[in-house]
């Protein structure tokens, strides 16, 4: 059963390949749609709520979470879950806080929001280096897990694999824009979300469809402990800073927070986080099945084999209950998820580079159609090209902590200034400035200075900072260093700009 | 710019924001909480291979999927209908 991993397989590489022509026909379809800049951010704004609920969810369930929490619970049982509840909780908040007023205040990214009544320049400024750190040590994940995956599922050389992700997902982007990387997306979470509950049915269906008898069977096999936290949560407050990240983290990344300007107004927005939660929530109730099913079925042993963190856990599943195609499928579908993150990164990325530093802080908000498209094009270029580069120079390292690195960035970055201009009428330029600043170096080097470095990576005796997860600090940092420095120096006319804006929270451009 | 019906929609609006936030975050906290301080009381099972924990974790997801539909319920009927007052 086991060398089925890590073979040339057939099936696998036939669905993939049906994948890729089926995206690239997406592609070119989208490109011939695609004239300008509202086209190439935002689709055109023509998306609708069901769909883009569908392109959200598939933005947001990456192969981390498929492949990396089905392998933590098959590994350590109820602490994996831990993840998938925090990975689900952030969406209300997206709900309640950020979606609609995002969706009226803003154009293409979330520093439309920040910077809308506020100094153009510094705030686009800060705020990018928050979104391109995000950015970066999410895509930086994505290409090293993509590289390690596909070595595994497909036998492919590592750097091949980098390289065809990154070309890949550079033709969804420089030709289709946010058309394309929208379908693709809505494409893949309809694969991932039938991947998964196929491979779910077919577990339920050696426990005769009751999720209580697969449990207990782990429980008997491996001990109750299975059921209950373990040694992944030894420390109560690294628990509760981790959790604040997950769930704050959320309304904080820019891949995400620009799929609302893909819809056309904020009532779609608001309608689509509802989808979103929806099918997000299945896949996280999905993944309790698909953890203790490989735990039962496959084994620990066997999944610790073939790949020491676990990530192996749901193609081993998936062969040992479906075979050798069903491997080959669900493997297809762990390429197309990796696949379709990365490309929506990078197009929110290109946006970065394009639209608020180029566009807004160089040229003064003075750009044409042609050259918005040409300078966003341009960009997607260097954030490929340097995505395959990371994706090779971080060849062999452990990157696991990286994604939880880029929800603590956006947590205690992005979402306490992008909250408080929505909120809070006497934020200022300097204060939103100064939060986003600090957000992201605070966030930076308490990592740095964490146990994850210096013990697990650098190999000292010990760590400075004793969390791992750093967010229980530099998100109370963030915002009172914005409230602070707000009160310190106000600025009445910013204050007045507030009041002018509230209209356009509620009402949008009408 | 001083309208009193727009401050009293916004008002109405972040309140309902605010609440099921906070009702969320209570949750998910109390949630996490127990999973760093009582982990005993999480272990112990109702019958063959339903933790307390688990039970939580699922309810956690439930209460999610519930407060997000509560509040497209509230803005579709309450605030939709404030708004389209406000546009005539």
């Amino acid at each position: 059963m086991t060398s089925a991993i890590g073979e040339p397989n057939i099936t696998a590489i036939a669905f993939f390949g049906l994948f890729i022509v089926l995206s690239l026909g997406i592609t070119v379809w989208a490109s011939r749609r695609t004239r300008t800049a509202d086209h190439f951010y935002a689709a055109g704004r023509s998306v609708t709520a069901f769909q883009n609920g569908l392109a959200l969810a598939g933005d947001y369930m990456s192969a981390a979470s498929f492949l990396g929490i089905a392998g933590l619970v098959a590994l350590s049982g109820f602490d994996g879950l831990i993840y998938s509840i925090g990975f689900l909780v952030g969406w209300p908040i997206v709900m309640f806080l950020i979606a609609e007023p995002l969706r009226n205040l803003g154009r293409y990214t979330f520093a439309d929001v920040v910077a809308t009544r506020l100094r153009q320049t510094p705030i686009r400024i800060a705020a990018a280096i928050g979104a391109l750190a995000v950015i970066a040590f999410y895509l930086i994940a994505q290409m090293v897990g993509a590289g390690n995956l596909i070595r595994l599922l497909f036998g492919l050389p590592y750097e091949a694999a980098v390289v065809i992700v990154g070309v890949v997902m550079l033709a969804y982007v420089l030709f289709g824009g946010m058309i394309a990387t929208t379908w693709v997306q809505i494409v893949k979470a309809v694969l991932l979300l039938a991947g998964a509950t196929i491979l779910a049915g077919l577990v339920l269906a050696r426990f005769s469809f009751n999720p209580l008898a697969l449990f207990e069977q782990a429980s008997a096999t491996y001990g109750p402990s299975v059921l209950a936290p373990g040694r992944q949560v030894t420390d109560p407050i690294d628990a509760i800073s981790l959790g604040l990240a997950l769930m704050l983290g959320t309304a904080g990344l820019p891949h995400i927070l620009m799929r609302f300007y893909t819809v056309p107004d904020a009532k779609t927005a608001r309608t689509s986080v509802g989808y979103a939660t929806a099918f997000i929530g299945f896949f996280y109730l999905l993944t309790f099945i698909l953890g203790f099913g490989a735990m039962v079925i496959v084994g620990r042993d066997a999944i610790t084999k073939v790949d020491a963190g676990g990530n192996m856990a749901a193609p081993l599943l998936a062969a040992a209950v479906g075979g050798t195609p069903f491997l080959g499928f669900i493997a297809a579908v762990a390429f197309a998820t990796i696949l379709a993150v990365v490309a929506g990164l990078t197009l929110s990325g290109a946006a970065t580079l394009s639209h608020d530093l180029w566009v807004n802080v160089f040229r003064g908000a003075h750009a044409s159609e042609r050259e918005q498209l040409v300078v966003a094009r341009v960009a997607t270029i260097v954030l490929a090209i340097v995505s395959i580069i990371l994706g090779i120079a971080f060849k062999g390292q452990n990157v696991a902590y990286m994604v939880g690195l880029a929800f603590a960035i956006a947590a205690s970055a992005n979402f306490p200034a992008l909250v408080l201009s929505i909120f809070w009428k006497r934020l200022t330029t300097a204060g939103a400035q100064a939060s986003m600043i600090v957000g992201t170096l605070s966030t930076l080097v308490l990592i740095y200075l964490s146990p994850t470095i210096q013990i697990d990576i650098l190999k000292h005796a010990d760590a400075w900072f004793p969390l791992r997860n750093p967010g229980i600090i530099t998100i109370p940092l963030a915002f009172i260093v914005a409230v602070g420095v707000s009160l310190l120096r106000p600025v009445p006319s910013e204050e007045r700009r507030f009041l002018e804006l509230e209209r356009q929270l509620h009402l949008g451009l009408d | 710019m001083s309208d009193p019906t727009l401050k009293a929609v916004s008002a109405a609006r972040w309140r309902m924001a605010i609440l099921l936030t906070t009702i969320m975050m209570v949750v998910y906290f109390g949630f996490i909480l127990l999973v760093a301080f009582n982990k005993a009381l999480l272990g112990t099972t109702f019958v063959g291979g339903l933790s307390v924990g688990m039970l939580l974790g699922v309810l956690v997801i439930v209460a999610a999927w519930v407060l997000t539909w509560v509040y497209v319920r509230w803005a579709n009927t309450h605030y939709d209908a404030s708004l389209r007052g406000l546009k005539s």
